[in-house]
């Protein structure tokens, strides 16, 4: 079964994004939260790896945390999805392991 | 005893709010510099761009939404606070999609005059080298 990986931290701040998307495999999950979420907004100098990543595996990010740091859906890069915490925990029992990139 | 000279302070944030307690522990400092009648100014670099973002709402994740907070600075007389140019674009950010923040500049009929001043990498370094006092948050 494929591997489910989390980010948390900003990809401005740390490399642990750049790092969880080197490492994920094709048909992978990356579910990206917390500070993470600052990554997926389009325009930035990170956008490029997460595009390109959408092509190889799928990318998510949490709801809750979007909204807290103001991140609107017309804000995101196209093909990453939004997923509540319900979603978090269908994507945590739909994958065989969880890599959290803390 | 007499009185000291006023010190100006400037207070860096550099991290993104919510995620790490930083951001809402500069502001407490902040408002207590204030508080002593100091020269306070406020510097947002890198991730600390994110704390003026507008329309946070942290509802759903069981944390105080403190970016109001900001808009009462004025009313401290908190009154510049210098974001990073190239930290916004690094972003895909621009003022735009900062709080529209302000003050009541009292020596003009209190006209509302905006508290933000967004400022090259250049200037920034200018500023910090101004400064009596420097803390980074």
């Amino acid at each position: 079964m494929s591997t489910l990986h989390t980010v948390n931290k900003s990809p401005f701040e740390r490399e642990t994004m750049a790092t969880a998307f080197g490492h994920a495999a094709r048909g992978d999950a990356v579910l990206i939260i917390e500070d993470g979420v600052y990554g997926v907004r389009k325009g930035t100098t990170f956008a490029k790896t997460i595009e390109e990543s959408c092509a190889i595996c799928k990318v998510y990010a949490l709801g809750p945390d979007l909204a807290a740091r103001g991140i609107k859906t017309a804000d995101m890069i196209d093909g990453v999805k939004v997923v509540g915490y319900d979603g978090f925990v269908d994507l945590v029992a739909g994958h065989g392991r969880v890599c959290a990139w803390l | 005893m007499s009185e000291q000279p006023k010190k100006s302070f400037l207070y860096i944030n550099r991290k993104a709010p919510y995620g790490t307690i930083y951001a809402l522990e500069s502001l407490e400092v902040v408002l207590i510099g204030a508080a002593f009648e100091q020269d306070v100014a406020l510097a947002f670099v890198g991730d600390g761009v994110f704390q003026l973002i507008e329309g946070q709402d942290s509802s759903a994740i069981g944390m105080k939404n403190f970016s109001k907070t900001y808009r009462a600075l004025g009313d401290y007389d908190v009154r510049k606070l210098y974001v990073e140019r190239e930290s916004l674009a690094e972003r895909g950010l621009s003022e735009s999609d900062l709080m529209p923040l302000t003050y009541e500049d009292e020596a003009e009929d209190y006209a509302e005059k905006p508290s933000i001043h967004c400022v090259d990498r250049t200037e920034m370094a200018r500023i910090i080298g101004a400064a009596d006092v420097v803390q980074s948050f």
